[in-house]
């Protein structure tokens, strides 16, 4: 897990707690995640998962605690934040291309306005990335007349582009027809693979079986329990993962 | 019909005057409204305060009122100044009046269409590392002003018909030019109305023919 040669943690929660009124969804979360590291989030819906995943590129703000992000505590605003969230890279459950961008102009917009790249190296790398996952001949068509699944993997290749130190996925199959899920699990399990950074939200238990470091399951707005992945599958230690697992696993 | 082809030279003038007060004032309509949309929506407090008050009070104001406090307020108590020409003076006077009017029936227009951008559209430009400025202006704007041309047709098609009302600054546009043709030739007072009824028509029905087939055009498909 130091594939940086930095033995020094990513990102660190500590103590986070946020409300949204009276609702209090996170409750003192403490979590620390390691370069390299792949953290599967599960647990039943209004968990406080998803809220987790996009506190850290401060997408959601917090009421207390802190959150660090390589070693530096989370700007509120402006250009510090700006620049945190260009090396946070954010896959989200409804793909949310630039709708009225062509896919390469989806993937070249952040390095070009963002990081200053001439157009012609941000296209250059922008087809690359859309080869790599597969897109590369849709790239002048724009994002409605794509399927879900090669959305959310030119949403993939968006990410990348701005060659982030840790993507958050939240839920990023759970618009996707049954079909359309595989490919896109599979471009993300090969991410994994080479090393990258990844908070992942998720239901798919097979992803989480196959590529996660370190599955959390949350409910109620806390952390319930942590484990490796088989651990966790096999031998629930929390009546709470048991009884979520049994309703999962069971079909 | 004679006078109007004895006076073809007149109205063609009043109308090429027309033309140019909707265009001028079109122009900065859209460039003020875009801004207090902005301003609308912006994560400070006090510019959304600012917009809003200036649209609730200027929208809320009679154009005629806004004309004459141009002409009246800023010409000669303010003395502002364009030109040593007292016409062209109050031609820009006029603009000015009609822009500021024009721009919060736009800034409400393209807030409409801001509120038609789902907000993932926002958060993916977040996400990425935009600016503020740099999401509005190249996210979030884009699509909203392609959502709204309609809108923006009929907020044309309005301005062109209220730039008559810069004739109570003594603007010679269209309206002003007919009440003088009007008074000289006593004998053909309908055909010179039908005239320029007609000549409106020329303008506005195109306008709108054009921003229909625009809106379709450039309609962002999701």
């Amino acid at each position: 897990m130091t594939e940086n040669g930095d033995a020094t943690p990513l990102v660190v929660l500590k103590d986070v707690n946020k409300h949204f009124g009276s609702l209090h969804v996170l409750r003192d979360i403490n979590l620390t995640i390691s370069r390299g590291e792949v953290v599967v989030v599960i647990g039943p819906s209004g968990s406080g998962k998803s809220t987790l995943c996009r506190a850290i590129n401060r997408l959601e703000t917090i009421d207390g605690g802190t959150i660090t992000f390589d070693g530096q505590p989370l700007a509120a605003e402006g250009k510090a934040l700006a620049r945190l969230r260009s090396e946070v890279g954010m896959v989200f459950q409804s793909f949310n291309l630039f709708a009225h961008k062509t896919i390469l102009e989806n993937v070249t917009l952040g390095p070009i306005k963002v990081r200053g790249v001439a157009r012609a190296e941000a296209e250059r790398r922008g087809m690359e990335l859309l080869e790599r996952v597969g897109i590369g001949a849709q790239a002048s068509k724009y994002p409605a007349q794509l399927s879900g699944g090669q959305q959310q993997r030119v949403a993939i290749a968006r990410a990348l582009a701005m060659d982030p130190k840790m993507i958050l996925f939240d839920e990023p199959t759970s618009a996707l027809d049954p079909e359309m899920v595989q490919e896109v699990l599979d471009v993300m399990v090969r991410l994994a693979s080479e090393g990258m950074t990844m908070v992942v939200v998720t239901h798919e238990m097979g992803f989480a079986r196959r590529a996660a470091d370190r599955v959390v399951f949350m409910a109620d707005g806390q952390i319930v329990e942590e484990n490796a992945p088989d651990e966790f599958f096999t031998a629930p230690r929390t009546d709470r993962a048991k009884d979520f697992l049994s309703k999962i696993l069971t079909h | 019909m004679q006078a109007l082809i004895d006076e073809f030279p007149v109205i063609r003038d009043a109308f090429w005057l027309t033309i140019r007060l909707t265009l001028a004032s079109g122009f900065m309509a859209l460039v003020l409204g875009t801004i207090l949309a902005a301003m609308r929506v912006s994560p400070l407090p006090v510019l959304r305060t600012i917009g809003t008050a200036y649209v609730n009070i200027v929208r809320n104001t009679p154009l005629t009122l806004v004309i004459v406090f141009c002409g009246l307020g800023l010409g000669l108590v303010l003395d502002v100044s364009f030109s040593t020409s007292l016409s062209t003076n109050y031609l820009w006077l006029s603009i000015i009046g009609l822009s500021a009017y024009t721009a919060a029936f736009v800034c409400e227009a393209i807030r409409a269409g801001i509120n038609t951008v789902p907000v993932g559209q926002a958060e993916a430009a977040r996400a990425i590392g935009l600016t503020f400025m740099q999401n509005l202006r190249l996210i979030v704007l884009p699509q909203a002003l392609r959502s709204v041309v309609a809108p923006l047709g009929s907020i044309l098609i309005a301005l062109i018909k209220n730039t008559t009302v810069a004739a109570a600054i003594g603007v010679g546009e269209a309206s002003l030019t007919m009440k003088t043709l009007f008074e000289a030739h006593g004998d053909a007072v309908v055909p010179i109305f039908f005239g320029f009824a007609v000549a409106f028509l020329v303008l506005t029905l195109p306008t709108g023919l054009l921003f229909t087939w625009l809106s379709k055009r450039l309609a962002v498909i999701r």
